[in-house]
């Protein structure tokens, strides 16, 4: 595979071909409409940002109406049933789309992924700014969603039909349903191009000596991840299209025979479930999209601060493999309870058990990797634990989820909301935190506040554990989700106390998050300046200017002699041996 | 800042793990034939998990603690790419732990699902729409009539709401309801369908749950064990009013049921 | 080439000594062309990662149209409840397809992806001829082939216009979008390869464009007419797949 080891004349010349593009002049050429893939990460890292905040408010608001649904909020006003359900809906495809797939893979992926491969951009740069600026169009395009007749759609985000096919299901099933589908579909052909781009600067511009099993990590998850959007996006835009046609050409490919209201609809045979199954086949694959990105920053960070090697190299990258590929077999787990056969459910059953053993092999690596180490706690390492944390307690509901016979009585109740929120949507955030901890001061030059770091830190694990750990008593209870109030099913009541709780606890998290934003943008006017190592980190982007010049190197091309994780090595003169210093022999 | 780790990682998971043990919010007392197999079930993948949930909790927080750097006398950190003999032990476990959880599983799968109902089984047509659902008993004839999509009208509930055509004679002795009767102790074969979105079937205390999907009707059986009132919630999201989509069974004796059932007849005449 | 240092010089990494950062500005500085002075660019190596970024684009197709295939072959298979009946029925009903104004399009797009072909062959050699031509002294003679590449795109617009005929066939023979699950199907592959296809011929404009108006250099315009070529065989491969599927699943 390492067909890059074979001389330097490729290497020159791919820097020189990769930036045949002017370099930067101007305003807008430089920040705006730049191809430069340290810019455009940054673009996709603020618009994830911007996405967080939307989705997080919107989720305050739901939390607020859950406990107090009489009360009357300032500029809102008085939540309804139906907006309660269009929060959901958008809280829901603002996070997973525009932040647990932007976040990581649009902005980290972007900036450090040539950097850590010692290339000088990405293989394609103009379909690179242009995989960001359709992205943000996707993003408008849903945020218009509030704003029209109705408002935004009703139907989750995994848009059921025939709730989300048929105007009059609903408010917010009008216009808002079908720009929220198109959002979707344009943010599919967004992440084809980046993904695209992805596997191709991996395959292609690795710099001398960077053979497969010398990449970082972090490369080796962005890199599967973007084949995981290649064949997922794909699917999901079809699937969208003849939504579309659905709900505009009366066609009937989801839409069976119905009376909504009395009153009957003009589709015929189609079948609901042929949806779910579309939907699925991309969704599965999509959590790992957004977590696989966060288990490469952690093993990344945890190897780094602990100063040993990560454990088990060559089984972090197979098991992300087995996740990836094994991730394809298994939507039907999300089917249990539809209506399809019983039978199928075998298969996806063990299909999806068997995934349980590599993410169990990541999960003791990394406890592999912390032991006899000798551990530095910055706040990207307390962010790494914390993920390690929650990954653990979120991944073990799911060999209950992944039981038919247990999906019976769990199977849309919040045992499922906790389940997922803590394993793809809490964890993977820590993977952003600790990303952005670890990263900044390469991407901006300066520092960030340590001590403001790990105040977010202790209030958010906390926070984030007092809110979705009580889900899973609900889930049990019988709580189904996307209930907007608990008044009107008798057993709910008793629950409303714990509801209580998490909405306090709601509280706090997020207040925290404020610590971060203001940590952020203090730091990036105010931070003390950044060595071009602060971590004592041994992967390339750390062997570089801080921050980056435009190509990257200054010029130069970097070398490879060694494995990404060389910490502690016997002998060596520092207690960590950087990936471009000369090799440290035959160790492995 | 390694003990502080070690305290709050371990105390959540003493935390979390005590209301688990404690279990003041459990599921809700079983009352159908396969509610103890899959409570078994639960309880089993529960003690499994929970073992693993504060074995890797602990030790996560005990190796931040043990390990941290303690300045130059520390020992130096073990340089070890990894021990492929602990790799395969951990992978084969995991596997046979969670590889048997499954088979161990899908008996009861089989049994609720594979099976169609006795032949003596009540038949009882449930019908889920935006935001109600109804129920429908053959009566004397054994029959359901027929329905049409034509004749749909939510308004004037039951009958017309799901379009039930009078003029079948099979339809003149349906019976519909907006509360459900089940005789106990006998088996009861469900026709689950929806007349405009989806919904969900889900009575708690029967661990019963079933999507009702518009074009299908899905048959599916049950035998509640034991005498009492129980709440029928709808678990896919299906509109505004998703969350009042409640509804009641009422389990009685058999021949109470009879009485019931003759008395809706008789109303109908 | 010896402008690569046979070891990368590693800055001191010793790390936090202040002020040692570059201007907190991002993207800022650098030369973004290397230092080297040798300018010439490796066409080699960019077309073969253009081509596998074709080979990865073309992926992306593929799963849009496994989409639609497994669509297609769970709508036709899937009954659907009848309450009138108390039966499952399924409403499949054959479309009539106008075969042979489909066969004509087929051949002109099977024509077209030859021409295409002799177009990347023509500017492959002329592109391989391009040094030797750049030697003063040397001449070897203004080739005017054959315009391959507008015939292509004439020949592409003439399948466009033809598969519009057979959408106004269809229409007469009152096959609309939403008549049926196979009419929807028919409309929504033909569709969907149309505005596939519409893509490409931008691209030929484009690389057309490039020669005479962007004054890009000879193996830049390959590459493009390259990836555009590989592009067009596929599309023409798409479209044997979609009248094969719609033969056996009318």
């Amino acid at each position: 595979m390492d067909r890059r080891a074979g001389g330097g004349e490729t290497i020159m010349a791919t820097s020189e071909v990769v930036h045949a593009h002017a370099g930067p002049q101007g305003f807008i050429r430089k920040y705006i409409f730049s191809l430069d893939h340290k810019v455009i990460g940054i673009q996709y890292f603020f618009l994830a940002l911007t996405a967080v905040w939307v989705g997080m408010f919107l989720s305050l608001l739901m939390r607020i109406h859950l406990i107090w649904p009489q009360v009357n909020l300032p500029i809102v006003g008085h939540i309804q049933p139906e907006t309660y359900l269009s929060l959901l809906t958008m809280h829901g495809t603002i996070m997973v789309f525009f932040v647990l797939t932007t976040a990581p893979q649009g902005g980290f992926g972007n900036y450090f992924l040539p950097i850590q491969i010692g290339a000088p951009d990405m293989a394609f740069p103009v379909l690179n700014m242009l995989s960001f600026w359709t992205t943000f169009v996707a993003f408008v395009v849903m945020l218009a969603a509030f704003f029209v007749t109705g408002g935004a759609p009703l139907h989750g985000w995994t848009g059921y039909p025939p709730l989300s096919a048929v105007q009059s299901t609903g408010p917010g099933e009008g216009l808002g349903a079908d720009l929220w589908i198109t959002s979707i579909a344009i943010f599919c052909a967004a992440s084809l191009m980046g993904a695209l781009n992805f596997i191709t600067t991996t395959l292609d511009l690795r710099a001398k000596g960077m053979t497969l099993m010398r990449m970082p990590l972090t490369v080796w998850s962005w890199f599967i991840t973007a084949i995981l959007g290649l064949l997922a996006f794909g699917v999901l835009l079809s699937a969208g299209i003849l939504l579309l046609m659905d709900r505009n050409l009366g066609t009937s490919f989801f839409v069976p025979v119905i009376v909504v209201n009395g009153q009957l609809m003009g589709h015929k045979g189609g079948s609901p479930l042929l949806w779910q199954h579309l939907f699925w086949f991309f969704g599965h694959p999509e959590v790992y999209i957004a977590i696989l990105p966060g288990m490469g920053v952690t093993s990344q960070i945890l190897s780094t601060f602990a100063r040993k090697p990560i454990f088990g190299y060559r089984a972090m990258v197979y098991a992300m493999l087995g996740i990836g590929f094994l991730g394809f077999m298994v939507w039907g787990h999300h089917m249990f309870m539809s209506g399809m056969s019983p039978y199928s459910a075998f298969a996806f059953s063990l299909l999806t058990m068997a995934i349980g053993v590599p993410s169990a092999i990541k999960t003791f690596n990394w406890l592999g990797t912390l032991y006899k180490g000798r551990i530095r706690f910055y706040t990207p390492m307390l962010f790494a634990v914390g993920f390690v944390s929650l990954f653990v307690s979120g991944g073990l509901s799911g060999p209950f989820l992944a039981q038919p016979t247990l999906d019976i009585p769990l199977h849309d109740t919040y045992f499922v909301v906790g389940h997922f929120h803590l394993i793809m949507g809490v964890a993977a955030i820590f993977g952003i935190f600790a990303a952005t901890y670890y990263w900044f001061p390469k991407m901006f030059g300066r520092m960030m506040n340590e001590g403001l770091g790990k105040a977010h830190f202790w209030l958010t694990f906390i926070g984030t554990y007092a809110i979705f750990m009580p889900m899973h008593y609900l889930g049990m209870a019988g709580h189904p989700r996307r209930y907007s109030q608990l008044t009107e099913v008798a057993y709910l009541h008793n629950l409303i106390p714990l509801q209580t709780f998490m909405t306090y606890a709601a509280f706090i998290t997020i207040g925290a998050q404020f610590i971060f934003v203001i940590n952020l943008f203090w730091s990036m006017l105010k931070g003390p300046k950044a060595a071009d190592n602060p971590w004592d980190a041994t992967t390339v982007e750390w062997t570089t200017a801080t921050p980056p010049p435009h190509d990257n190197f200054g010029g130069q091309t970097p070398v490879i002699h060694n494995g990404p994780y060389e910490y502690g090595v016997p002998g060596a003169a520092r207690d960590f041996v950087m990936q471009t210093d000369p090799a440290v022999g035959a160790a492995h | 800042m390694g003990l502080a780790l070690l305290a709050v990682i371990w105390l959540i998971t003493f935390v979390s793990t005590y209301f688990f043990i404690w279990h003041p919010w459990w599921l809700p007392a079983g009352v159908s034939a396969s509610a103890a197999a899959i409570d078994h079930q639960f309880v089993t993948t529960y003690i499994l998990m929970g073992i693993v949930f504060v074995l890797a909790q602990c030790s996560l927080g005990l190796f931040a603690w043990q390990y941290r750097d303690r300045g130059s006398s520390a020992p130096p950190v073990d340089y070890s790419h990894g021990n492929t003999t602990m790799e395969i032990v951990w992978t084969v476990l995991t596997g046979v732990l969670f590889v048997g959880l499954n088979l161990m599983g899908s008996k009861i799968w089989a049994a609720e699902r594979f099976e169609p109902a006795q032949a003596s089984a009540v038949p009882v047509e449930v019908t889920g729409m935006q935001f109600a659902w109804y129920f429908r008993y053959p009566g004397p004839d054994g029959k359901f009539g027929i329905t049409n999509p034509k004749l749909m009208d939510p308004s004037a509930g039951s009958e017309a709401a799901i379009g039930l055509d009078t003029s079948d004679p099979a339809a003149k002795d349906d019976v519909v309801t907006g509360t459900m009767f089940l005789p106990v102790n006998r088996q009861v074969d469900f026709t689950l369908r929806a007349v405009d979105v989806i919904h969900s079937f889900f009575i708690p205390n029967m661990r019963f749950k079933q999507d009702a999907v518009p074009g299908l009707a899905i048959h599916m059986h049950v035998t509640p064990t034991q005498i009492g009132d129980y709440e029928i919630a709808c678990a896919e999201l299906c509109g505004l009013g998703h969350y009042k989509m409640h509804g009641m069974v009422k389990v009685v004796s058999q021949e109470d049921f009879d009485k019931w059932i003759a008395a809706r007849e008789a109303e109908k005449q | 080439m010896s402008t690569l240092a046979p070891n990368f010089a590693v800055k001191d990494p010793k790390a936090r000594d202040a002020g040692g950062g570059a201007p907190p500005s991002f993207g800022g500085g650098g030369d973004g062309n290397g230092g080297g002075g040798n300018g010439a660019f490796n066409y080699g190596e960019r077309l073969r990662r253009a081509r596998l970024g074709l080979v990865l684009g073309l992926t992306a197709v593929i799963m849009l149209f496994v989409g639609f295939t497994s669509a297609l072959l769970v709508r036709k298979g899937l009954p659907s409840f009848d309450a009138q009946t108390n039966t499952y029925s399924r409403d499949w009903v054959p479309i009539n397809l106008p075969w042979v104004l489909l066969f004509v399009n087929t051949a002109v797009l099977l024509v077209s992806s030859l021409t295409m072909e002799f177009a990347r062959r023509a500017i492959t050699r002329k592109a391989a001829l391009a040094p030797v031509k750049s030697i003063p002294g040397v001449s070897l003679g203004d080739e005017r082939g054959f315009p391959w590449l507008g015939t292509t795109v004439i020949l592409g617009m003439g399948f466009l216009a033809g598969q519009l005929l057979v959408w106004r066939i269809l229409h007469e023979h009152r096959f609309f979008v939403n008549t049926g699950p196979s009419s929807s199907f028919a409309y929504l592959l033909f569709a969907t390869h149309a505005v596939h296809l519409a893509g490409g011929v931008i691209a030929l404009m484009y690389a057309a464009a490039a020669s005479w108006m962007l004054h890009k250099p000879i193996e830049a315009q390959r590459i493009v007419v390259d990836i555009a070529a590989w592009y067009w065989h596929f599309m023409a491969l798409l479209w044997i797949y979609i009248v094969v599927l719609l033969m056996i699943v009318r």
